[in-house]
């Protein structure tokens, strides 16, 4: 059987960090980038005697997340010890939620090129991460550091059921997924720095079947690009093996970045038995009604809603929509300008235009924007009236954004005011042409291509600020046109 | 001089001091004085911090003169059971693998000792990891009865109890998963407590079972633990097993007697094994309790014999899981020269653990190991429920329950360390307490003909530690036992 | 029940425990005598019971998100066998 005679079947592990300023059961900082073991204490340091506290907005993280995902939270869930010795695992096992997670059963709807679909959520559940082992250069041969910042920092393992059907719903899943988690402020969606990672399940079964092959679990995956590649060259693998006679066996298989391809890591899987058993040092969690209840009605409106909205009370392109509502402080400021705005289509071509420019150029977010929306407001209604050029408009907007100062205001201090009086431009005009009766003469000859010589000496004349509309309909009219 | 000064009790000695009869240098030289001069027969000390706690004294002292003392036994000297924390100050849980580690922090009760005023005097031995009956699992040496030398003081806070028999301390802190304070106290003449699960902090005490580990005084008197548990109960925001609850005032109603009560005597623990110099003395305190207007009411535990299986695999499971931090990286000791990750793990613990901690660490990995969870640990943890349930129903109808505290009194140096089953069925009377969580003393009620000590065992309601000393206080009141000082040296 | 010798070599990989053959063979007949002891419990319905796994009043103790100082990290690696920078140091992990 040829490849497309066969059916990928893939679910999704997600681990995301909690944006917690400390971590999930000591105090320490869970700030990225510090020196190696700088964000450090008997708690996570695993000392004899320790014993973990459990912090509040992991709690509140978590249910905020099952509940935009549509699950149902536990009234009472169950931390478990997971058993297995490594050097970044200070205390020889992690603290996480097993048989009793705090949410369950909820759903995520994505598109795909076949319209909406439903990806069901299994299971959400709260864990400590672990530290970080590293080889590189400061390292002498033979030997491995270990940093413990990283030990203790709050995650949230999101686990999707085996819903998924190819590379491109596993990336729109995941895509979806961290929107998701970024409007709620709970991760910052950072797949390089590692604080929104992937694991990949992935089997094979020929198309029309409904028993699931033998599946690997695939690690490594720190970008969409890797986990689009990963998947396809897992599933061409997994063909190959059947179609050959063999056998699929259930491992973990690491993405090789350099060699594009997915390698068996055989030392994973030797002996595995993590003891699972309820954490003593944790009484059962309890989450009250009112927590979740209150926390229901705070849920901000999600990416997707949101864009759906920004479609219909707008007006706007899907295209539009999906790039305004990405982020949701850009979505904010946008419903914020929109009031005021003469036109939302329009507001949006502002945003997506010169507004993103300036932002990236900046290296800035729309949080640190100076101006209100009232006053892009304003612009855009004086470019609408023509008492501004777009040109000039454009400048405008760089020193609002960069002073707050009022559109007027910069328009009179630059001078930017557009010259739309007839009699005004009609004086420039007819000097204009007065002084050019040669060209004039060539013009009316044929030569139509001077038309843009009279348009640059009427500009010329009026320093730039003659409304282009009136100098072009002023000029074909007393040319003859 | 017609009593020596290390003979006070600590509330004696808190009187002294108050009255300006004494200083807490004088107090606290006095300790080390006699430490000096019986501990080399004793080996109760593993690390004895004569500096640490004459300054302690000092500041002691001028805290007195200056601003009064900062809790009633201020100035008082303790020793500590050394699996607590102390910052600078080595702790090794009486184990090789841990020789060497200096802790950055206190304990929460060495923290609340520190700021009640009362000076340290160092580290006291202990069963490694607290996993023994005899102190013969220490890996530093065995530590022996003072009553009779030959004889260990019991465990696994066999250290502690015999440097407060042997008047080297006024008093210690221990730890107690199945008896661990109360089974060295019946064994010394002494008096041990083990709160209620939650009363006292477990923070920075070294982990052994942690759903059974429980802090508790070993003093000589029932006042006096009285008096030490009010230092120590307090809610700790570090703990999150620890009980939100305010601590009453323990030494209130400590004399308040047991007329009117009803205290029930549990037909199955007077067992077939039983000492019968034990039973007696027991009995006979049974019945000077209803000579003092209690009421002794036959009750039934029914599932008591299971209580020792049940232990025996959930406190090695967690303890499986609680001793995988000691594994060379961070701290404590690193086998060398080994080749690769994995040989120095096994060469570090195989090398640290000593033979009672390495068996416990196998039997729990086998009880949690897949295939055999529901089989062992599933099952014992249910277990554990019907054994809590007994002790419910039973307390409906009684106030307290009184018993042996051991089925025997010590037994000699190297009895038992072959034989582990008959060294766990000597804790048989104390660990369904740890199971179900309730508070547990044991008092001095007499001697055997060859002069070993028996201790009674009173376990209440959850919480309700002034009841237990209440009753335990009672029998006290009419005896001297706690004044008899053992024959060493 | 009795623990084969392959058993207890099991085990002690999993609680990475490096044992002599003579300790081998001293595990498999102690915890073999252990286990039988604590067959006993077979002979109990527990289906309709709930397993203990705390015995406290105490629930969800909830910390608040805030920040408190570190070790330094002089104190952090202060009983660290081995140590690079402020790196703990372990011989290469194999991954
Ligand atoms: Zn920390």
């Amino acid at each position: 059987m040829p490849l497309s005679d066969f059916q990928p079947v893939i679910g999704l592990e997600v681990h995301a960090q909690l944006l917690t300023h400390s971590k999930i059961f000591c105090g320490c900082s869970t700030a990225f980038g510090a020196e190696p073991n700088h964000h450090t204490c008997p708690v996570c340091l695993g000392l004899p005697g320790v014993l973990p506290v459990l912090n509040q907005r992991v709690v509140e993280f978590a249910v905020r997340t099952g509940l935009a995902l549509e699950c149902t939270v536990k009234g009472t869930s169950v931390w478990s010890r997971k058993n297995y010795f490594y050097p970044d695992l200070p205390k020889g096992y992690q603290i996480t939620q097993y048989d009793q997670p705090i949410c369950e059963w909820g759903r995520l709807v994505i598109d795909t090129p076949a319209g909406e679909k439903v990806v069901r959520v299994r299971r959400i559940h709260m864990e400590e991460d672990a530290g970080k082992s590293v080889h590189d250069a400061t390292a002498s041969a033979g030997q491995s550091l270990v940093d413990l910042n990283r030990a203790g920092v709050p995650l949230l393992e999101i686990v999707s059921e085996p819903d998924l059907r190819d590379s491109d719903e596993a990336v729109e899943y995941l895509k979806s997924l961290r929107d998701v988690l970024m409007y709620l402020g709970v991760n910052d969606g950072n797949l390089e720095e590692g604080s929104f990672r992937c694991d990949a399940n992935v089997s094979v079964m020929p198309k029309g079947s409904t028993v699931y092959g033998q599946r690997c679990e695939l690690k490594n995956l720190n970008s969409f690009r890797f986990l689009k590649q990963a998947i396809e060259y897992e599933v061409a693998r997994q063909v190959d093996v059947l179609e050959s006679g063999g056998k699929v066996l259930q491992e973990t298989r690491l993405w090789d970045v350099n060699k594009g391809v997915t390698r068996s890591m055989r030392s994973k899987e030797e002996a595995h038995d993590y003891r699972y058993f309820p954490e003593p040092d944790l009484p059962p969690l309890h989450v009250a009604d009112a927590l979740i209840e209150e926390t229901r009605g705070a849920l901000p409106e999600l990416p997707r809603a949101k864009r759906q909205r920004f479609m219909s009370q707008y007006g706007l392109p899907a295209y539009d929509a999906k790039l305004l509502t990405a982020e949701r402080p850009l979505a904010d400021f946008f419903e914020a300008c929109a009031p005021h705005a003469p036109d939302a289509k329009k507001l949006s071509n502002w945003f997506l235009g010169e507004l993103s420019r300036l932002l990236k150029e900046e290296g800035t977010t729309v949080s640190s924007v100076r101006f209100t929306p009232t006053q892009l407001g304003e612009l855009l209604g004086a470019v609408e009236q023509g008492t501004v050029s777009i040109n000039a408009a454009k400048d405008v907007l760089g020193e609002m954004f960069r002073t707050g100062a009022a559109p007027a205001n910069i328009i009179a201090s630059k001078g930017l005011a557009q010259v739309s009086d007839v009699g005004a431009v009609e004086a420039v005009v007819d000097e204009v042409l007065a002084k050019s009766a040669s060209e004039v003469e060539k013009y009316r000859a044929g030569k139509k291509n001077l038309y843009g010589f009279f348009v640059g000496q009427v500009m010329k004349a009026m320093k730039g600020k003659g409304n282009p509309t009136l100098v072009n309909e002023l000029l074909k009219k007393k040319l003859g046109d | 001089m017609s009593q020596p000064l290390t003979d006070l009790t600590m509330l004696e000695l808190a009187a002294a001091l108050a009255a300006g009869k004494v200083s807490s240098v004088e107090a606290t030289r006095a300790s080390l004085a006699r430490i000096a001069q019986v501990d080399p027969k004793v080996r109760a000390f593993l690390r004895v911090d004569e500096e640490g706690a004459l300054r302690a004294a000092e500041a002691s002292d001028a805290r007195r003169r200056a601003s009064g003392p900062a809790s009633p036994l201020e100035g008082v000297p303790l020793g500590l059971k050394d699996i607590f924390l102390t910052e600078g100050l080595e702790t090794t849980c009486g184990s090789r693998i841990l020789q060497g580690f200096v802790p950055p922090y206190d304990a929460t009760v060495v923290r609340l000792l520190r700021e009640a005023g009362l000076p340290l005097l160092g580290k006291l031995n202990m069963d490694e990891f607290a996993m023994g009956s005899s102190n013969e699992s220490s890996a530093y040496f065995p530590t022996h009865n003072p009553w009779d030398l030959s004889r260990t003081p019991g465990g696994s806070s066999g250290g502690s109890a015999a440097a407060v028999a042997a008047r080297e301390v006024f008093g210690a802190l221990g730890t107690d998963t199945g008896g661990s304070i109360r089974q060295p106290a019946a064994h010394t003449n002494t008096v041990g407590l083990k709160p209620t699960y939650g009363r006292v902090s477990r923070f920075g005490v070294i982990a052994f079972a942690s759903s059974l580990d429980q802090v508790g005084p070993m003093t000589r008197t029932v006042a006096d633990a009285a008096a030490l548990l009010q230092v120590i109960a307090r809610h700790d925001p570090r703990d999150s097993t620890s009980a939100p609850l305010e601590t009453p005032d323990y030494l209130a109603d400590l004399e308040g007697g047991v007329h009117g009560l009803k205290l029930g005597v549990p037909r199955e623990y007077f067992t077939d094994g039983m000492d019968p110099e034990v039973e007696a003395s027991v009995r006979a305190a049974l019945k000077e309790y209803e000579r003092l207007g209690a009421t002794l009411v036959d009750v039934s535990l029914p599932h008591t014999s299971h209580a020792l299986a049940t232990y025996y695999l959930l406190a090695p499971a967690e303890a499986s899981s609680n001793l995988a931090r000691y594994d060379g990286v961070r701290y404590g000791l690193r086998a060398r020269d080994v080749r690769g990750l994995q040989e120095l793990y096994g060469q570090t613990r195989g090398q640290g653990f000593g033979a009672e901690v390495k068996r416990r660490i196998m039997l729990g990995t086998y009880a949690l190991s897949a295939g055999y969870y529901d089989a062992y640990y599933l099952r014992a943890q249910k277990v554990r429920t019907l054994i809590r349930e007994d002790f419910t129903r039973a307390f409906q109808q009684v106030d307290a329950i009184l018993s042996p505290t051991s089925p025997v009194p010590a037994f000699r140096l190297g009895e038992k360390v072959d034989d582990p089953l008959s060294m766990y069925l000597t804790d048989i009377l104390t660990l369904p307490c740890n199971l179900a969580g309730l508070p547990g003393l044991s008092v001095p009620c007499g001697f055997t003909k060859a002069g070993l000590p028996v201790g009674l065992q009173v376990l209440g309601r959850p919480f309700d530690e002034a009841g237990v000393l209440r009753i335990g206080r009672a029998f006290e009141r009419e005896h001297d036992f706690f004044r008899r000082t053992p024959p060493c040296p | 029940m009795a623990l084969t010798l392959e058993q207890v070599r099991h085990v002690a990989t999993l609680a990475r425990l490096s044992l002599t053959p003579e300790e081998e063979q001293r595990y498999a007949t102690q915890l073999s005598a252990v286990l039988d002891a604590v067959a006993q419990l077979q002979s109990l319905d527990v289906s309709q019971v709930e397993p203990t796994s705390h015995a406290t009043l105490a629930s969800s103790l909830l910390r608040e998100d805030v920040m408190r100082p570190s070790l330094p990290p002089e104190k952090a690696l202060a009983n660290a066998p081995a140590s690079v920078g402020t790196c703990f140091s372990v011989p290469k992990i194999l991954e």
